[in-house]
């Protein structure tokens, strides 16, 4: 590849601010939110800061021109490596693209760009009376456009649904180099649900130009109850009785005595240290009920074992303790060098077992691993802790890990709950998908993207890319109807 | 696509001073410090965030760039060390420390030029060195100042011949009277409930002699005693956040031996990027064995000015003082210290008054210690978005808690040609104690 041709070309699109191709200056591109054991080192060959729709379309075009992969990229906090540009190319990075284009509140909905930060899209919607509901732990930092590639979760996903529920179109550039908008402010749209393929896709169909977010109206009255329990086992009972006693809070969040010990390090938000694990409980709605329930929710929690129920009094002692929540994951630097996340989810009533596998399979290859989870959901986060330098340690995180995933899969739980799969996750994905339903997934990839261009390697197992599906696919096929294909 | 060929390695951290590699990696790039880092939120550029940078550190330690890479140098210069980013950490990186550490590393290794090492030895050595020079300095500013010659150089064009324009922009009014640590002792008024020893320092004596009068008045009249201890002299934060650990120590020695006293009960400081330094000479003195102890008793007893008076409580009720208000957090205040929720209480103490927040209002206004005068594009852009926010809340002044902060804004507003005054916040409850009733009971703001 002539690479000179490519950044003379690019700087016509984007001028010289907008490209970065100092090899040293890409080593702060090889990495996102993953670890770096699990993820690897991936510098692009460029990265390209776009700010405009018609940049990026002129850019995937280029990458069409040059036959280069191009990766995008939000604000780097994703824990999955997808933002990675493991087959180098173009690192298309989005958080110049960080417009609010417009604020519909009467049809509920705004229009922004993908570089938007989560909770800056909320604060500003606020003082209107409006909130986006999707609130990833890294809500402070991620781009709404990363919500969307990767469909993310957060703790008030129990109440209000994960992303894909919360976008109502999307303007994208496609691998071809067309832009087409899919969705509308209509609840329904005729024609095959495009968003609902894109959302989650992690940018290997198309890179999201311009969002429509559904804007959900902010509750009357909200309740923050935290409730202390000798052990995860109780706290679990707490769960499935507040559940199978008809309320739904808007978050029902789990931590153990590890996690609880490091975010207190961080944030003193009061979590009470003594704790085997704490529930947090949040409740919304019209206020007589919100009072109701939280009465309910308290002696429910009693009924189980807590030792102490507490409720958020101000504004202030309830974002403390969501800060202290939704910091838990950095918060591991405190305790260990590295980490890896397992994001699983189990039905939720199988939720205690899965908790004392956990616990076995931490002493067995002796490691620590510290829980904190979206309890409602059964959406598990166990992060093993772990030193690289330490010789044999990854091995066994290799090991504890698709142990753990295993288990989960075969109580009828799933592989990810809500980070995504990624680059470093998606040779996992033999264990809940059968080779017809990854050629399934792979024959659509194939069709948006016959050259494989767009965020390669990720999602699919190695193995499973399309150039290799045509060929699983007529084996199956020939297998099945006992024919041979010349 | 091969990647593009990579500059050779051969310099690494060494010597002394080498940033701790375990606080180095406690960083487990999580991103949460992007959009609270002010040159990242200008330049969307990761290099320029806290996690570029670690990054950075990280990849000089594991031996894949050179220390001398440009890009290395012209990193650690614009960080404006606010530190922003290790308030919201939740790994707690002390980012502070591995940056600080890694400036005294090019300082040390790298070849200084000659121009740079005359202004290092004649700031740091000659006019911090000792305050009684820099006393002296001031009192040759003022003259310039006050005798028509500063009026000469700008209309001649000589300033901007030496390029001393922008320093002169900045450039404070002195005071037409200095507070000297000279020993003098202020009894407390009223009922007296301790005796504390202020912290002089350098700008504050001369341009800001104003504010420790104010910082006097408001301590005896809430029950301390006041004393000016002789033999203390500058903080050493400028050394510290510049790569000159050493000097720093130097200074930091000097200020236990004069201050540390069992006869007082706090070291006051109402500068708050002294009051953080102050509180870190432990780390500074880790390795000295005989200072080391007393380091960390010296620091435990180190208050900043608003922190002691709201952990004390007013023991005198504020007069009312009808003004709006709109406050800008020192970062070393803020973020370095993490007094946010003592400075709004005080304002909220005084009766009439009316705070309204601006937007960002813990985003470095530029100042940064002497950065405005090393980086000044860099600087300016964050002051006019500073300006911008403060100017929008319809404030009669902007009150802040810092020199550094205070010139930045009071040089800022002059350019727009702005008549709305910046005023420490110890300025404020002054005057809204000059506006009470001469003995009232306490009541107003409790302890914690």
């Amino acid at each position: 590849m002539d690479r000179q041709a490519l950044r003379e070309r690019l700087l016509r699109i984007v001028g010289p601010d907008g490209i970065i191709d100092d090899p040293d200056e890409l080593l702060v591109y090889e990495y996102d939110a993953s670890d770096e054991v699990f993820a690897g080192h991936h510098r692009p060959d460029i990265t390209v800061l776009p700010r405009t729709a018609e940049q990026v379309q002129e850019i995937v075009n280029l990458a069409n021109e040059f036959g280069i992969p191009v990766t995008p990229r939000g604000a780097g906090t994703g824990l999955a490596g997808a933002a990675l540009a493991v087959r180098g190319g173009i690192l298309l990075v989005m958080t110049r693209m960080n417009r609010v284009l417009e604020i519909n509140e009467r049809d509920g909905y705004a229009i922004v760009e993908p570089g938007v930060i989560n909770l800056e899209l909320s604060q500003l919607t606020q003082p209107r009376g409006y909130f986006f509901a999707p609130d990833p732990a890294s809500q402070r930092a991620c781009t709404i456009g990363g919500n969307v590639a990767n469909n993310s979760g957060g703790p008030h996903c129990l109440k209000y649904g994960v992303t894909s529920n919360h976008i109502l179109g999307l303007e994208v550039v496609l691998p071809s180099g067309e832009r087409i908008w899919t969705g509308g402010p209509a609840p329904e749209s005729p024609g095959v649900d495009l968003t609902g393929v894109l959302v989650g896709s992690e940018g290997t169909l198309g890179i999201v130009t311009k969002v429509m977010v559904r804007l959900t109206r902010l509750p009357e009255a909200v309740n923050v109850l935290l409730a202390a329990f000798p052990d995860l086992e109780s706290a679990s009972q707490a769960t499935s009785a507040i559940i199978a006693a008809g309320i739904l809070p808007a978050a029902l969040e789990m931590m153990d005595q590890l996690t609880i010990k490091a975010v207190e390090a961080a944030f003193h938000a009061g979590y009470p240290e003594d704790a085997g694990a704490v529930l947090l409980i949040e409740l919304d709605g019209l206020a007589e009920i919100v009072a109701e329930s939280a009465e309910r929710v308290a002696e429910l929690c009693r009924q189980c074992g807590a030792t102490e129920v507490r409720v958020a009094r101000t504004p202030r002692e309830r974002e403390l303790l969501w800060l202290g929540r939704k910091s838990a994951f950095g918060a591991m630097g405190r305790l260990s060098p590295n980490y890896y996340l397992v994001d699983t989810t189990v039905p939720r009533t199988k939720l205690p077992p899965t908790m004392r596998t956990v616990e076995e399979l931490s002493r067995e290859y002796r490691l620590r691993i510290a829980n904190v989870f979206h309890a409602g959901d059964g959406n598990l986060h166990p992060l093993i802790l772990f030193d690289r330098l330490v010789p044999g340690e990854i091995e066994r995180v290799l090991r504890c890990t698709t142990d753990i995933l295993q288990y989960c899969v075969d109580v009828g739980g799933t592989l990810s709950g809500e980070h995504g799969i990624g680059f470093e996750k998606r040779d996992y994905m033999t264990l809940i998908f059968t080779t017809d339903d990854l050629c399934a997934m792979a024959g659509l990839k194939r069709s948006f993207d016959p050259r494989e261009l767009f965020n390669p390697d990720k999602v699919f197992p190695s193995g499973f890319s399309c150039g290799e599906v045509n060929a699983l696919r007529q084996q199956a096929l020939a297998q099945r109807l006992g024919i041979e294909f010349v | 696509m091969a990647v593009a060929e990579v500059r050779p390695v051969l310099h690494g951290f060494r010597g002394q001073e080498i940033p701790d590699f375990d606080v180095i990696r406690s960083c487990v790039h999580c991103g949460f410090c992007l959009p609270v880092c002010p040159t990242y939120r200008v330049t969307g550029r990761e290099r320029s965030s806290p996690r570029g940078r670690i990054w950075l550190m990280k990849s000089i330690a594991e031996g894949r760039l050179d220390l001398f890479d440009p890009l290395f140098e012209e990193e650690m210069t614009l960080c404006l060390d606010c530190r922003a980013c290790e308030a919201v950490c939740p790994s707690g990186v002390r980012y502070g420390e591995i940056l600080e550490a890694s400036r005294a590393q090019l300082v040390q290794h790298r070849p200084q030029t000659v121009k740079e090492r005359f202004l290092r030895f004649l700031g740091f050595q000659v006019l911090l060195g000792d305050l009684r020079r820099f006393r002296a300095a001031n009192r040759l500013l003022r003259l310039y100042q006050r005798s028509g010659l500063r009026a000469l150089a700008r209309r001649s064009g000589l300033l901007r011949l030496l390029g001393m324009e922008h320093a002169d922009r900045l450039m404070p009014e002195i005071n037409d009277r200095f507070v000297v640590a000279d020993g003098s002792f202020y009894p407390a008024t009223g009922e007296r409930r301790g005796r504390v020893a202020l912290f002089v320092g350098c700008v504050m004596g001369t341009s800001y002699a104003h504010v420790h009068e104010a910082t006097i008045r408001v301590l005896t009249r809430n029950g301390f005693d006041v004393a000016l201890i002789d033999g203390q002299g500058c903080c050493g934060a400028l050394h510290v956040h510049s790569g000159d650990p050493e000097s720093g120590r130097r200074l930091a020695r000097r200020n236990i031996d004069a201050l540390d006293s069992p006869y007082i009960d706090a070291v006051i400081v109402n500068a708050a990027g002294c009051s953080a330094v102050l509180k870190e000479y432990p780390h500074l003195l880790r390795d000295d064995h005989d200072y080391a102890e007393r380091a960390r008793a010296f620091s435990a007893k180190v208050r900043d000015v608003i922190e002691f008076l709201v952990e004390r409580g007013l023991s005198a009720q504020p007069g009312p003082l009808p003004m709006t208000v709109t406050y800008q957090e020192p970062c070393h205040l803020a973020h370095a210290q993490r007094i946010t929720r003592q400075p709004r209480a005080l304002l909220e103490a005084i009766p009439e008054l009316r705070l309204v927040e601006m937007a960002e209002s813990a985003l470095c206004c530029g100042s940064a210690g002497i950065y405005n005068l090393l980086r000044p594009e860099m600087a300016s852009t964050l002051l006019e978005r500073k300006l911008d926010n403060a100017l929008a809340t319809g404030a009669e002044a902007i009150v802040s808690a810092n020199p550094g902060c205070m010139l930045q804004l009071q040089a800022g507003l002059r350019a727009r040609g702005e008549r709305v005054p910046v005023l420490h916040l110890i300025e404020v409850l002054d005057r809204a104690y000059a506006a009470a009733p001469a003995t009232r009971p306490a009541e107003a703001l409790a302890a914690d």
